[in-house]
């Protein structure tokens, strides 16, 4: 036995030197004096919640989980992990019906769907937010996602022939919002992987990656969809050998990281095949593949890195293939949290911290004033564009644009 | 306040000394204690913070055992507040002799500890962290004990009941009158000021260093003086005690306690003069780890915080070189018949887990000297901050939705947090972000607890024994405390002073994240305030 040779803590909390760099990244503690901040929140209570569970802190709920505090911290400590997981170990108050239906994205667009024109129309009414902010106390000034009415699935579906033809192949996860919100980003995705001859196919029936369900109180739900997605996902990786590829990045961290760290479902075998198609496609770039752009494409855009991009440490992908692009004129946004993480922004007691947390963003964005915001999630897209009027649009439907083909 | 005459003067700031204070202030007499630095400096503050079921002892000291099992179900009502009910186990491991668990479980029972062989399989599901290739279990009423806070508590009462306490204030010497002692020289050893002070009774509780008072006295007493070695580690690893079921040896319980656990001990005889110079060894530490991790495998990959040492004050009364089976008796020794010394007694002998007996011993001692009848009431009478045994209850019923800080102040003082002045928002600002000290708690500390250094301050608080070991928290409790005594340039000297007394517990195990974090200390203290 090899003593100490090193040492292990869960969500390696015994690293933290305490040296607080990761309080001043938190984009809460800015706004939000009541919540504790992700080192007391995280590291030090662990130790006091270890004594006892009569020490966990319900003001841990106003944590985003944007993950920044991670990205910041030198020592490598899971600090969203800690205070994630402690929410899942010791939150005893049960999800309100309004953070259910919050959490629930996936049966929420299979009802909505079908009568999307009359759910967005009813959604937008100021009356219907009136109403949902007495009741569920889902907050007014929100803007509602829209819902498309034919799903991005039953039509990838259709084209499952000519897909198959391609003479390379990846599973494509496209999620909740693109099947339901935005199917034209997951049609982008298939222009653009086609141009570089990979056809694309869906997942044995993919369920909702559970993000929303993990930060509201549902982590039994979420445990489930995890288990059939890894379940799924081994099928095409290790079944039919394809890499699967994703457009959300909050999924993506989702599929990767958080299963096996807070859900305890291991993903080890095939967490490395689960990439955003940004990387994806940029790889094959750099590995020979070329596309075809547009002559005379002009395009002046601004790249918000979303809180999970920077997590996975990938946002440089979607950087470097939009400065590909000839004729973008490229700005990268500071590094900010929109303020609206999920579900979070929705509810009618975090709504003034979410604003005020997006504010010096919408004020770049508004000084830079860009034809379009490029960014990689779709609740960001949502946010920002409530919030600025700037259109937002997944990198991939930028680059879907200014090819040819 | 300036009164010089007292009933009885208690030496040693101990848990003995406090404990024997207190006692005495109860029975109506009026006290003081004098120590030559802070409370639980000693021995006191330098073990396991174990409160024993008294199993260790059960097979070969059934006495001892018999009084640890009293005394604790005792502790459990008088100081609640000071004490987590966390229960131990006693395990069997391949390499013991599984027989013993019999021997050992009647030794329990004989002695009336709830001693009860439990399957393997449970005491896997009970304590997660335990070694999983037990073959046998026993479960234990065993516990923790904050040794500090329980020495405070004692303090605080007898303060409460009149007692006077002058801490960092060494006796230089004995006023005699003819064959009786009625007094002693002290020294403030912070200010250099010398003053007398009387008593017809003086109560030697000096623990191992009661040999060298009463030297002072003129008479004799044989201490043997036996250092034990203990690591702490960062977090508790496991919720209850984990003793191993075999005659008792090195490094063989592991005890839980706030938010740390700690493995403990070795047993080495010392001579007497290096006493006040206790360090652990490197041989210590090896051996304190490899046997620790065979009671729970992940302290071979836990981060250790500090390591320290302690001396057993223990009697000499035969001459076995391991200092093992000396009893871990109590012994009082009334000078006028042992020696023709009027005025004086010796308690000593004991363990932190038999104190309040030790002292109802000693004031019964003393009540006979000074013809008081008075029954010892330290039995059933709570200490303050234990009238209400779940802290959580105190939280509940101060705050509607307390901060961790506030909880983890109830859980420190118990209804004593009431004495925390509120009000002021600055006041919930934390000093201690490891251990969740706020100003409030700190200003409470210094209000009520006799507080001169910033290592007072931490044995009442826990203010820097979290895992950064004072790296935030000590330039801001110096802060305070320089407003508290309107005086900047001492709390500077004393900042650095408890930086690096701290520095001494992290050195003999200083690798890894430990070494990382001293280093980071290291910067803020001398390269950020040039300290």
């Amino acid at each position: 036995m090899k003593l100490q040779e090193y040492t292990v803590s869960k969500h390696n909390f015994e690293e933290c030197m305490k040296c607080t760099v990761c309080t001043v990244y938190c984009p809460v503690l800015q706004v939000n004096p009541l919540y504790p901040g992700p080192k007391q929140a995280g590291p030090d209570g662990e130790r006091l919640r270890l004594k006892d569970p009569f020490f966990f802190n319900y003001a841990l709920k106003y944590c985003l989980n944007c993950k920044r505090c991670e990205v910041a911290c030198p020592s490598g400590v899971g600090i969203a992990d800690l205070i994630q997981a402690s929410r899942i170990k010791y939150d005893r108050t049960r999800p309100k019906l309004r953070d259910r239906i919050l959490a629930s994205t996936d049966l929420m667009g299979s009802f909505s769907r079908p009568f999307a024109p009359v759910v967005n129309a009813v959604t937008g009414l100021g009356v219907t937010k009136t109403a949902l902010d007495a009741t569920l106390k889902i907050d007014h000034r929100r803007s509602f996602p829209k819902y498309s009415g034919r799903g991005f699935e039953s039509w990838l579906r259709k084209r499952a022939e000519e897909q198959a033809a391609f003479p390379e192949q990846v599973a494509y996860y496209h999620g909740c919002y693109v099947n339901y919100n935005n199917p034209a980003l997951g049609k982008d995705l298939v222009k653009v992987l086609n141009a570089l001859g990979v056809g694309v196919q869906l997942l044995e029936k993919e369920k909702c990656c559970g993000i929303a369900m993990i930060t509201n109180g549902m982590s039994e739900t979420a445990t489930r969809h995890a288990k059939h997605n890894v379940e799924i996902i081994r099928k095409a990786v290790a079944g039919k050998g394809l890499t699967v590829v994703t457009t959300s990045s909050s999924c993506t961290l989702t599929l990767r990281d958080e299963y096996p760290k807070l859900l305890g479902v291991d993903n080890a075998d095939v967490r490395e095949s689960v990439l955003m198609a940004v990387r994806y496609v940029f790889e094959r770039l750099e590995a020979g593949a070329t596309l075809r752009f547009k002559p005379g494409f002009h395009k002046k855009v601004a790249y918000h890195v979303p809180c999970h991009m920077e997590r996975l440490g990938w946002g440089v992908f979607s950087e470097r293939l939009l400065r590909m692009i000839p004729g973008v004129e490229f700005t990268l946004l500071d590094s900010a949290c929109c303020g609206i993480a999920g579900t979070y922004g929705f509810k009618k007691e975090n709504y003034e911290a979410s604003q005020a947390i997006g504010a010096p963003l919408f004020e770049q964005i508004r000084s830079v004033d860009p034809e379009v915001v490029a960014c990689d999630c779709e609740t960001c897209k949502w946010q920002i564009e409530m919030s600025t009027g700037y259109r937002v649009e997944n990198p991939i439907s930028i680059l879907a644009e200014a090819i040819e083909i | 306040m300036n009164t010089r005459e007292f009933d009885v003067i208690i030496l040693g700031g101990g848990i003995t000394g406090a404990g024997t204070q207190r006692d005495c202030a109860m029975r109506g007499l009026r006290t003081l204690l004098i120590e030559r630095s802070d409370i639980a400096t000693g021995a006191t503050g330098r073990n396991h913070g174990l409160l024993h079921s008294g199993a260790r002892y059960a097979v070969n000291d059934p006495e001892s055992a018999a009084e640890c099992i009293r005394e604790n179900l005792i502790l459990r009502r008088i100081a609640s507040h000071c004490v987590e009910e966390t229960d131990g186990l006693f395990i069997t491991l391949p390499e013991d002799d599984l027989a013993y668990q019999q021997t050992f479980t009647d030794a329990c029972r004989a002695a009336g500890i709830g001693a009860e062989i439990i399957d393997p399989d449970l005491a896997r599901r009970l304590e997660p962290s335990v070694n999983p290739a037990l073959t046998g279990a026993v479960r234990v009423p065993d516990g923790s004990v904050d040794p500090f806070r329980l020495c405070a508590a004692n303090m605080l009462d007898a303060k409460l009941r009149g007692g006077q306490v002058r801490l960092h204030t060494e006796v230089t010497g004995f006023i005699r009158e003819a064959d009786a002692i009625v007094g002693v020289h002290t020294r403030n050893r912070q200010t250099g000021a010398c003053e007398d002070f009387f008593a017809p009774v003086v109560v030697n509780a000096c623990g191992i260093w009661g040999q060298h008072i009463a030297a002072l006295a003129g008479v004799g007493i044989n201490m043997y003086p036996a250092k034990g070695a203990l690591l702490i580690f960062a977090h508790r690893i496991n919720r209850m005690v984990i003793n191993r079921c075999r005659k008792p040896s090195n490094a063989d319980i592991l005890v839980p306690g706030d938010t740390v656990c700690v493995i403990g001990t070795t047993s080495t005889r010392i001579p007497f003069e290096e006493c006040d110079h206790v360090a652990v060894t490197p041989e210590e530490v090896t051996l304190l780890v490899t046997e620790g991790a065979l009671l729970a495998p992940a302290l071979s990959s836990t981060r250790i915080l500090r390591a320290y040492a302690g001396v057993r004050p223990l009697v000499s009364s035969d001459d076995d070189p391991t200092g093992r089976n000396i009893s871990r008796g109590i012994v009082c020794l009334d000078h006028e018949s042992r020696d023709g010394l009027k005025g004086f007694v010796t308690i000593t002998g004991g363990k932190l887990m038999t104190y309040r007996l030790m002292a109802e011993i000693a004031t019964d001692a003393v009540c006979r000297k000074l013809g008081v009848e008075r029954a010892c009431e330290t039995a059933t009478t709570p200490l303050p901050g234990s009238e209400e045994r779940s802290y959580e209850a105190v939280a509940r019923k101060i705050w509607e939705a307390p901060s961790m800080a506030q909880k983890a102040a109830a859980a420190r003082m118990g209804t004593g947090v009431s004495r925390i002045r509120s009000g002021k928002r600055s006041d919930e600002a934390l000093i201690c972000e490891c251990e969740e000290v706020s100003v409030g708690e700190i200003n409470s500390a210094i209000d009520h607890l006799e507080v001169s250094t910033l290592t007072d301050l931490r044995r009442r608080t826990r203010v820097g024994m979290g895992t950064c070991q004072g790296e935030f928290c000590a330039c801001r409790a110096a802060g305070l405390l320089a407003r508290a005594h309107g005086c900047v340039e001492r709390e500077r000297e004393d900042l650095s002073d408890f930086l690096q007394e701290r520095w001494k517990g992290n050195f003999p195990i200083g690798w890894g994240d430990t070494l990382r974090e001293a280093e980071y200390t290291q910067w803020v203290y001398k390269h950020v305030l040039g300290l």
